[in-house]
């Protein structure tokens, strides 16, 4: 049996804004095989974000336990959490977040700077994974000169090049026109029948329905059926 | 992250934002250039002062009347007058290889100030009444004709010699050398001019007279034939120099029963006008340096602030950088070393600036202002410093900064 990419075990998150108590989670299990592509769906304030944030390990859970690749990063601190999202996940924003200053090809390497990759190694995997999101051509352009659609592209590229086990979009489709929004899940449907790990979060149906699998966030519970209420 | 692409980024962002580098690195530009001047300076002054020192004579020891602490209590030789505490009885028992072996020359000396007339000509001048000895005490030479002798000295002639300022003033056009000068309604004969000696401690050696001291007791300023108003004395060689202090000291203290308390005298030798132009350069290089430093500290506090505020700017390029793998520790090297870069360039900057502003100054007046290694050193060290002092806090900010709450910053 391989051991599966993502496993949550009863995870909770407990936000204290002010003298109240937010439990944005309140233990959501999941597991996640190696090859999958999920879904994850909800509604705002469902706790979806929250989710996405512990998975991507930019934050830890208050209880429960997380094991990524079969490690337990639960309980790691910052500094070998960076290590582990570095090496092990591949993020897809919403704003794209690349950085204006630096041309497509320095964006893409950026991760492989921190991970300590040499420079003329680095160049030529951030070349690879351009050309594998089809933006070979537009590698000296810096952000402001490209469409939104390919600044995702060229996003899903610096996600890609450090080859992570688990690629992880929050609402990647959110800020595009429906061309793009086809072009990015056009892309992921390609990355998942060569076999890789996405775990991809949205609101909207159409999105989550490309999928093989959806999850639904229902306040900070989740569930593979779509709750009731929702529905 | 490897140090390289550190200095890359950090370089990158700086140059982002030009203006406001810019604007930055002037602060610390403009705080080590005023050090730097000030310290230049100050250094030059100390040198020319030294120089000067130098310059009034080699082996010399000068004692004068009055000294610190309470006063004896004078008694009938003196008439009261503390200054007046020498007497020609005291050159008598110093130039007395028994009381001072170490001691190779005396000269008794008054000195004040006259003006002197030649022609429809007059000028302020120095006047010395000394003897011979006074000539290789001083450490100056004859340039032309000749100093006076001991003959001269004990006849009480009327004959002066120049230094080159009062000859100028005085006798431009004419030959000095048989003319004849008036000072206080007598005449004169000029029979000698002294070779230039610049100034010393702000005193024009050149602008001088010098005449037999009984002449000037006598005739210039009738005074007591005993009274002296300071005395010169050569050592004969630097080596003997505290030996001689201690010797005229013990000669002086015993002929005018004084207690090591309490002296009627003060003894100068150059070592210890050294010692005090040393102590008032530093007091003055280190009060104007330290008014200086207090820029240089400004220009820091606005390094920190342009810190602070491109960390605020920067929160969702830190996130980012952060959910890519950036280690907290990488994110405070960046700040340190943009920081850094900042103190570094205002640093390098103001030492042009101040060491050129200095060897402008060297060029146009006379002060002997020279480079300094050290100075030079210590500047780049201290900006340097101030640039990561500076960046310690708002580096450690962008370090500690949550990446979700990075991120979620719109």
């Amino acid at each position: 049996m391989t051991t599966p990419v993502l496993d949550l075990r009863q995870v909770r998150k407990t936000y204290a804004t002010g003298a109240a108590a937010v439990e944005a989670l309140r233990g959501v299990d999941l597991v996640v095989e190696p090859g999958s592509y999920v879904a994850v769906m909800g509604p705002s304030g469902s706790g979806k974000s929250t989710l996405m944030h512990i998975v991507g390990c930019l934050d830890v859970p208050s209880a429960g336990q997380y094991l990524l690749q079969g490690s337990d990063v639960s309980r790691m601190d910052e500094r070998r959490l960076a290590h582990v999202r570095n090496r092990e996940i591949g993020f897809v924003f919403q704003q794209f977040n690349l950085l204006p200053s630096l041309t497509a090809q320095r964006n893409v390497e950026l991760p492989l700077v921190y991970a300590g990759v040499r420079p003329a190694e680095r160049r030529a995997r951030a070349r690879e994974a351009l050309d594998q999101v089809g933006l070979g051509d537009r590698v000296e352009h810096r952000p402001g000169e490209l469409s939104g659609g390919q600044q995702q592209r060229v996003s899903i590229a610096r996600a890609l090049v450090t080859n992570p086990a688990l690629l992880l979009a929050d609402e990647p489709t959110g800020n595009l026109d429906s061309v793009s929004t086809g072009d990015v899940l056009t892309l992921f449907d390609g990355l998942h029948s060569e076999g890789r790990t996405l775990v991809l979060i949205t609101h909207e149906h159409d999105v989550a329905a490309r999928a093989e699998r959806s999850v639904y966030m229902f306040d900070g519970r989740l569930s593979d059926v779509l709750p009731e209420r929702v529905a | 992250m490897n140090v390289l692409e550190t200095f890359r980024t950090a370089y990158g962002a700086l140059r982002a934002h030009r203006m406001r580098s810019t604007l930055t690195v002037l602060g610390i530009l403009i705080g080590i250039a005023a050090v730097m001047l000030t310290v230049a300076l100050g250094q030059a002054a100390r040198t020319l002062v030294l120089q000067q020192i130098t310059a009034m004579g080699t082996n010399l020891i000068m004692v004068m009347p009055g000294g610190e602490g309470p006063q004896p209590e004078p008694d009938g030789d003196y008439e009261g007058f503390s200054y007046a505490a020498l007497s020609l009885a005291d050159v008598e028992a110093l130039a007395d290889p028994a009381n001072a072996p170490d001691v190779t020359g005396v000269a008794p000396t008054n000195e004040s100030f006259i003006v002197a007339s030649a022609g429809d000509r007059s000028h302020d001048s120095t006047l010395a009444g000394t003897t011979p000895d006074w000539l290789s005490i001083r450490g100056r030479s004859i340039n032309r004709g000749r100093f006076f002798s001991a003959d001269e000295v004990a006849r009480g002639a009327r004959v002066a010699v120049l230094g080159s300022t009062t000859a100028q003033q005085l006798l431009e056009g004419t030959d000095p050398i048989g003319a004849e000068i008036t000072l206080a309604g007598q005449s004169f004969t000029v029979i000698g001019l002294l070779n230039t000696a610049g100034s010393a401690l702000g005193d024009d050696q050149d602008n001088t007279i010098v005449i037999p001291r009984s002449t000037m007791l006598q005739q210039v300023e009738p005074s007591p034939p005993n009274e002296v108003g300071l005395l010169y004395l050569q050592t004969r060689d630097q080596e003997s120099l505290s030996a001689a202090y201690q010797q005229i000291e013990q000669t002086l203290m015993t002929r005018h029963g004084n207690t090591p308390d309490s002296k009627d005298f003060s003894i100068f030798t150059q070592q210890s006008l050294i010692d005090t132009a040393n102590s008032t350069t530093a007091i003055l290089t280190g009060t104007l340096g330290g008014i200086a430093a207090i820029s240089l500290l400004v220009g820091g506090i606005g390094v920190m602030n342009i810190m602070l505020v491109s960390v605020t700017e920067r929160i969702r390029e830190i996130g980012l950088r952060k959910a890519l793998g950036a280690t907290p520790a990488a994110i405070r090297n960046q700040f340190l070393v943009e920081a850094s870069m900042l103190g570094l360039l205002g640093g390098v900057l103001g030492l042009l600036l101040g060491m050129g502003a200095a060897w402008l100054i060297g060029a146009i007046t006379d002060f002997p202002v020279v480079p300094s290694v050290g100075a030079t050193a210590l500047a780049l060290g201290v900006s340097l410093l101030i640039g990561v002092a500076a960046g310690v806090y708002p580096a450690a900010r962008a370090a500690r900064l949550a990446p979700i709450d990075a991120l979620r910053t719109e």
